[in-house]
């Protein structure tokens, strides 16, 4: 009896909740598998997909994102030995679970803990709330890939933005097979989009476009590149999260300023009289 | 009819030096190039006083200064004391607040009326404010031990020169940072007498330094390499110039910009309240404001009701001497900022809207614009979209709650919005779709030291005011 | 110091019909109903602004000046006598004996069983003859007494009515039984001017007193008037300044101009001014005059004088200064 032949897996974009290829038609060999090599205009309708969705999940409920992302945590959970077999060590997939989890909690929170009563010296009704600044362009951490890459989407989409996430080029299974637990996990389309391939390729065309709101730096590791993009990114004055330091602790408590770099504080007063 | 007789307030409540130093280390001291430049009384062009230019090397002395007081006073000094300090201030400048006034509105050109009932009080109440979060730091929401920056380096604008420096600096030190601040070139003197007030407060030399100038001071300052945070007000264009030099740096960096509100009128507001807050939203400070609602989005089913009860408003606006007790719109800041609103107003007519001021007759002498309205606007007018700065307001009519929301968001400003309506419900509603950092409903242009305020999109990022305020200033 | 003078001329609106109102309770309420609302913190600050002008020496004696003619001097006790109202006719003849250049006031105010002393004395004078009926002060009495209360001032020699509208049925949301009451007794005021007291203390928002404005003026009212002076709270500016948008929206309606009076608890020479100039700069020229405005007040007058006095000798005079009628 001869031995089975495995049916191996296409590694394609994440986009609009669909998982095209590059228009561009190219691809790059990584981790033995042939992944898909984003070009600038892929970068552009990820922006175009990410921006159609923002209405629909910022408007959602703060609980319904919540149940969301916690949906997330389940479907990775079943899906633990598959990122197991690409490489990710167990323990990475489980802090990686739980941070979706410690994530899905924060939804219905941020804005009590965020937000509030401000007590003007005067008969108004005053009350500051964070709100979703809006698209988030992402230069996912080159490692840990998938704890990394959980550590800078979550935050970003709880709160209600919409990401373009450029994955890490050196590790992007574990970014195309997240994308696979994400259309699986009641999370509307265009909220994640995932471009694999360079750096180089898609970040300066997110840095620069005049429709995205905010960009998270975290995974440029090169100094230089990283300076250019945040003045690319001065253009329209996205909000930024700048690189992370190369010894940071991916495993620590994350606290809550990747959220609220990526939230507007919104203010509103109202006279109190009858 | 009544025919009001001048009240003019006391120009001689405030001593004003024929000529001003930098304030660097605890003391006046001159630049090291022995460059200075005029500070002039915008409403009668007469020169107030001559004032000191840092260069590189003066605002190389200021950063090391606020350094050394950083390490070895400021930072390690126990929260409690820093309030005290902070709480001195803020009596000083109650003390001293009609001084304050008299000095900002000859330097400024604003109402005395202002200077006195707004600018002054929320000063006062902005260095009490955050003085009292001095020594409660571990329970702003930032963590359990949150630590200052550094040497905050901080440009302010000349349209509340008092006002934005306590927006600035209270915050900074009440963290427990030091500030290199840079006032406004055309309004440096309230700056200067605040440096004062730091003196008579015993402020240990260096936590405030001074360093007056222009853009070149203003640039050598955010550059400096010494400095860990950088905190600007002001135009766009140099907002984004400056995000550009920080970029690749530590800086932490929070900007106040520009913008081009919506002040959304419904048919069933509350007309007559309404249309103070129109007038109160673009004419206030002369609409030198960067919150000002310089948009009038009106639903067309009331606009000539509003319009014509807000010309009949407007013509009781009084235009002149800023010292006058009754003046409601004082001088335009500078010449440069006149011939910018002459220049895009005459864009408003010639791009075929209606203009409207009320008879108004201005001083021969000194920088002053008549309150202006323009009707008949579209969203694709110069005056529609970009940011005026001046007494001019542009009039757009819309049909339904959604048109409005899309047309006040139609706009890569994203500072401030109003909505004026009774109905409850479309005020969430509309509050909720708007993309401002503020949102006055039924009021405008109220602030507070408790109110967080900044902007959305290119209006800027990171808030000032409130427990909000704190952020900017410490490493979290 | 340059100002900008106010604009006089009434708006271009097209005149409105509003005289069918009045047929229909449910006209009545839908129109009412239908004004804009007032916001109260904005209402209030817009009035405390006001009140911040500064008005100085030839301005200031203007205004005194003025607003002695506005005074509606009034005594409204149990204890009136023919005795005291008489003396208070003459003192508002000649408030200051000692300054012949010194106005008279713009009327006497009195219950009307005082009004035939009162006529006595203002014979021919110009100082006009106001008397509170239809109940004065709550208003709690049958039409028919109401009306003949009204009747009878007018024959013993009132030229101006302050009545007092239903409250209870303002409140209740009668809006035609208020109007019917303000048409009948405008009737029976003849030639008489009818002044509308609203009672605005007892309104308690202003969107009420702009609704009971409306109300008063649809019906006929010649002047509307804040309050009687028997409850708490009486005049203040921002309830003074709704009345005055009424009127100007009125005007601007109708093409008819009717007046206001604020009344009690204005004391001081420094409350009238910002009165005045609330007036100047909501209505304009056009209201700053006795026949458009007064102010139902007692112990303001001496103030006045006292004002008026020390910016004449730039001495500050005192109470012992001026009579006490």
């Amino acid at each position: 009896m001869s031995e089975r032949v495995a049916v191996r897996k296409t590694y394609k974009l994440f986009i609009g909740g669909k998982f095209p290829r590059s228009e561009s038609g190219r691809s790059y060999l990584v981790q033995s598998a042939n992944v898909s090599l984003a070009s600038r205009k892929d970068a552009r309708d990820a922006v175009v997909a990410a921006r159609a969705a923002v209405k629909g999940w910022a408007g959602a409920t703060a609980y319904n994102r919540g149940q969301i992302l916690y949906r997330v945590a389940e479907m990775l959970e079943g899906r633990r030995e598959q990122f197991v077999a690409l490489g990710v060590p167990a323990d990475e997939v489980d802090a990686a679970i739980d941070r979706w989890v410690w994530y899905a909690g924060w939804s219905d929170k941020l804005s009590q803990v965020y937000g509030g009563a401000n007590p003007v010296a005067g008969p108004y009704f005053n009350l500051s709330a964070p709100e979703p600044t809006g698209v988030v362009a992402v230069a996912a951490p080159e490692e840990p890939a998938l704890l990394g890459l959980v550590s800078v989407i979550a935050p970003a989409i709880v709160t209600g933005n919409t990401v373009v996430v450029a994955a890490s080029p050196a590790a992007p299974l574990a970014a195309v097979t997240l994308a696979e637990v994400l259309a699986t996990s009641d999370l509307p389309g265009g909220v994640v989009n995932i471009l694999t391939g360079r750096l180089t390729e898609t970040v300066p065309t997110l840095a620069a476009h005049m429709d995205v709101n905010a960009i998270d730096l975290t995974g440029v590791a090169d100094a230089e590149l990283a300076a250019d993009l945040e003045i690319k990114a001065a253009e329209n004055l996205k909000r930024v999260l700048r690189p992370a330091p190369a010894d940071h602790d991916w495993y620590a408590d994350p606290g809550i300023t990747r959220m609220t770099t990526l939230l507007e504080t919104k203010t509103v007063w109202h006279p109190k009289g009858v | 009819m009544f025919e009001y007789a001048p009240a003019p307030e006391s120009r001689s409540v405030v001593d004003i030096k024929p000529s001003y130093g930098l304030f660097v280390d605890g003391a006046f001291v001159d630049p090291a190039s022995g460059g200075s430049f005029k500070s002039v009384n915008p409403a009668s062009e007469e020169v107030l006083a001559e004032i000191a230019e840092a260069g590189a090397d003066d605002v190389d002395r200021a950063v090391r200064a606020a350094r050394t007081a950083y390490e070895k006073v400021w930072g390690p000094m126990p929260g409690r004391d820093r309030a005290k300090y902070l709480f001195r201030i803020a009596r000083l400048i109650q003390e001293r607040s009609r001084e304050l006034a008299v000095l900002e509105s000859l330097d400024n050109g604003k109402p005395i009326k202002e200077s006195r009932d707004v600018d002054l009080p929320l000063v006062a109440a902005h260095f009490f404010y955050y003085a009292g979060w001095a020594d409660k730091l571990p329970h702003a929401g930032f963590g359990p031990d949150p630590k200052p920056l550094g040497v905050a380096a901080q440009v302010i604008p000349w349209n509340f020169p008092l006002l934005m420096l306590a927006w600035k600096i209270a915050p900074a030190l009440a963290a427990g940072n030091t500030v290199v601040l840079k006032p406004a070139e055309t309004t440096p003197l309230t700056a200067l007498l605040f440096a004062e007030i730091c003196q008579q407060a015993d402020l240990p030399a260096g936590v405030v330094n001074i360093v007056t100038g222009a853009g070149d001071t203003g640039r050598a300052l955010v550059e400096h390499p010494g400095v860990d945070k950088v905190a600007f007000t002001g135009s766009t264009e140099v907002g984004r110039a400056i995000a550009r030099s920080v970029a690749g740096t530590r800086k932490k960096l929070t900007l106040e910009l520009g913008g081009k509100a919506a002040n959304i009128v419904f048919d069933d507001a509350p007309i007559d309240q309404a249309v103070e807050g129109i007038v109160n939203g673009i004419f206030f400070n002369q609409g030198h404001v960067c919150c000002a609602g310089s948009r009038l989005l009106v639903q067309e089913s009331v606009a000539d009701r509003v319009l014509e009860s807000l010309k009949r408003r407007m013509a009781q606006l009084r235009v002149g001497d800023p010292l006058d007790k009754n003046t409601d719109i004082g001088a335009i800041n500078s010449a440069e900022q006149l011939t910018r609103i002459r220049e895009l107003s005459d864009a408003g007519s010639a791009e075929g809207a209606e203009r409207w001021s009320p008879p108004c007759e201005l001083p021969e002498r000194g920088f002053w614009f008549a309150p202006t309205i323009f009707t008949g606007v579209t969203q694709a007018h110069r005056i529609a979209r970009e940011e005026i700065f001046g007494p001019v307001l542009s009039v757009l009519t819309f049909r339904t709650p959604a048109e409005a929301v899309e047309k006040a968001n139609n706009t890569p400003y994203g500072l401030s919005a109003g909505i004026w309506t009774d109905k409850g419900s479309r005020i969430l509603w509309l509050a909720d779709r708007l993309r401002a950092g503020v949102v006055w409903a039924n009021t405008f242009n109220k602030f507070d030291p408790t109110s967080p305020f900044g902007g959305y999109k290119e209006s800027g990022y990171g808030r000032e005011g409130g427990r909000h305020g704190l952020e900017g200033y410490l490493n979290v | 110091m340059r100002t900008i003078r106010g604009m006089t001329a009434t708006t271009t609106s097209a005149r409105s019909d509003l005289s069918e109102l009045g047929r229909s309770e449910t006209a009545l309420r839908t129109f009412l109903h239908g004004l804009p609302g007032v916001d109260q913190v904005g209402a209030e600050q817009r009035a405390a602004q006001l009140g911040t002008r500064s008005i100085k020496t030839t301005a200031k004696a203007e205004a005194i000046d003025l607003a002695i003619r506005m005074v509606d001097l009034t005594t409204l006790e149990g204890a009136d006598t023919p005795g005291k109202v008489r003396a208070l006719a003459a003192k508002a003849l000649r408030p200051d004996p000692a300054d012949p250049s010194c106005p008279h006031v713009g009327a006497v105010c009195v219950y009307p069983s005082m009004v035939p002393y009162v006529a006595e004395v203002l014979r021919g004078s110009g100082v006009h003859l106001a008397s509170v009926a239809t109940a004065f002060p709550s208003g709690q009495a049958p039409l028919e007494i109401k009306l003949a209360d009204v009747r009878a001032a007018v024959e013993a020699g009132a030229d101006e009515i302050d009545m007092v509208i239903n409250r209870g049925a303002f409140l209740s949301g009668r809006y035609a039984e208020v109007y019917d009451e303000i048409v009948a007794t405008k009737e029976a005021c003849g030639d008489a001017h009818l002044k509308v007291i609203l009672e605005t203390g007892e309104l308690a928002t202003y969107d009420n007193v702009r609704r009971a404005s409306w109300l008063a003026m649809l019906a006929g009212g010649d002047f509307i008037k804040t309050s009687t002076g028997k409850v708490p709270v009486a005049a203040t500016l921002p309830v003074t300044l709704v009345m005055l948008e009424a009127v100007r929206d009125f005007r601007a309606a109708t093409g008819r101009q009717v007046g206001v009076k604020p009344a009690g608890g204005i004391k001081t020479t420094k409350d009238a001014i910002k009165y005045l100039v609330m007036v100047n700069e909501t209505v304009g020229a056009d209201w700053l005059s006795p026949d458009w405005f007064r102010f139902g007040a007692s112990s303001l007058l001496n103030d006045l004088l006292m004002q008026r006095t020390k910016l004449t000798t730039g001495v500050y005079a005192g109470p012992d200064y001026f009579t006490l009628d």
